[in-house]
């Protein structure tokens, strides 16, 4: 979805403002909300895509305005009230009201922590050849899904190179709304900075995004 | 139980807004609770996990063991995430991860454009700034300005090479080994290894104090 989070490239923001010696949480429901998110998505409520789209379907004033841990609880409340496993009501009684819809893999226990220690894998048996190899000429396509995407705004249109293959992965843009995993090769694709920022660009910088395939055609 | 009513640190939240949000998210890991969905305990494990065992001294043993031998090295640009496996003593790691070699005519620096993706088994959880509005907007235009915020400047003709982790990938910065560090150890080496340097935003710094 054409969001506000999708801000490569915008102007206006400030300043980088790096905190020195910066704790890992500012607050502990920080560490809460983190740990919540974590261990419903390992125990199936919803994929890693899904729960992107969930804070990127914020309204945009919320999202601007809201810490990064804020944004995983208020996206959290809303992806647990709509699976029927957690009411906006309850949340604000306390307390379990009603019984929930079942979670895949039963509860997250002690035991069930180690797991989640190490990323899962997101490679997948690819259905067909890769379509472009190392050196190609592609260019980023224009599309623009209200649905979850991972093509950002800022390369929609123009040409790069494929500089790597990064095998076939599980298809986010699939993913995040229960259509499957979709498997699509995946390729670092690297811009000169003039392609997408014009002649005052910096000479110096190339960009790189990582494109799945159906994000790509050929210029020929 | 990692509870704490009260936050050491306020930051530029008002008190009242701070309150409110911690309450909601006791009411909600208390539903979740109820409902047999989490154990508290195991949300505390993970808590703790990121809070001592998991950060950027991960990252910073892999790239002083690539410093100090070039075979590793080798194998950590060809396949990080099978390389680092071979390292034992080192946190474990996923798939997909990709080491990206600063040299003398290029630098790299990582950014998620349209979110947070970050290497944390390497580097723990990002921090704020990796994940605020400035740095996501600006690195992919203007990587030399988000550079200067930093206190680093580059020489005009260095190329910069920025990463936008659009998906499951993730990247980890291998600096350049400062001058000065011959003959150092391992973990000598690993101690100047910072964070940002690893990000792409920060050098390795030798205080004269990391030689004693």
């Amino acid at each position: 979805m054409n969001g506000v989070h999708d801000m490569g490239g915008m102007d206006g923001f400030g300043k980088v403002e790096p905190e020195p010696n910066e704790p890992v949480f500012h607050a502990a429901w920080e560490g809460r909300v983190m740990a919540m998110v974590r261990a419903m998505g390992a125990q199936g409520a919803f994929n890693i895509d899904a729960s992107r789209f969930a804070r990127e379907a914020l309204p945009p004033e919320v999202y601007l305005s809201s810490s990064y841990y804020k944004k995983w609880l208020l996206a959290l409340e809303r992806h647990l009230a709509a699976l029927g496993m957690a009411g906006q009501d309850e949340v604000a009684a306390g307390h379990a009201l009603r019984d929930g819809a079942p979670l895949k893999r039963g509860k997250f226990e002690v035991g069930d922590v180690e797991r989640i220690m190490v990323r899962g894998s997101f490679g997948r048996d690819a259905a067909a050849p890769a379509m472009f190899k190392p050196g190609d000429r592609v260019r980023a396509k224009n599309i623009n899904p209200a649905t979850h995407t991972r093509l950002p705004r800022y390369v929609r249109g123009h040409s790069g190179i494929v500089e790597r293959i990064n095998g076939c992965h599980v298809f986010p843009d699939s993913a995040a709304h229960g259509l499957g995993e979709n498997p699509q090769w995946l390729y670092t694709v690297v811009f000169e900075s003039r392609e997408l920022w014009g002649d005052d660009a910096d000479p110096t910088l190339k960009v790189s995004i990582e494109a799945f395939e159906p994000y790509l055609e050929r210029v020929s | 139980m990692a509870h704490d009513h009260h936050d050491h640190h306020h930051h530029d939240h008002d008190h009242s807004e701070l309150s409110e949000t911690e309450l909601r998210v006791r009411a909600l890991e208390t539903v979740l609770t109820e409902k047999g969905y989490v154990d508290p305990a195991a949300l505390d494990a993970i808590v703790e996990a990121y809070q001592t065992k998991i950060g950027p001294r991960n990252g910073a043993r892999v790239v002083a063991k690539a410093w100090t031998d070039p075979a590793f090295k080798q194998a950590l640009l060809d396949d990080a995430s099978k390389a680092i496996a071979t390292l034992g003593h080192v946190s474990r790691v996923g798939d997909h991860l990709i080491a990206v070699e600063n040299t003398p005519s290029r630098h790299n620096m990582v950014v998620c454009t349209l979110c947070s993706c970050y290497p944390w088994e390497m580097l723990g959880l990002p921090p704020v700034w990796y994940k605020a509005s400035p740095y996501r907007s600006r690195a992919v235009k203007d990587p030399r300005g988000v550079l200067a915020d930093f206190g680093v400047t580059l020489p005009k003709d260095t190329e910069i090479r920025v990463w936008d982790s659009t998906a499951e990938t993730r990247f980890l910065v291998l600096p350049m080994r400062p001058a000065g560090t011959e003959g150092w150890s391992e973990e000598q080496l690993a101690g100047i290894v910072t964070r940002d340097s690893m990000i792409g935003t920060g050098l390795p710094k030798v205080e004269p104090k990391a030689a004693s």
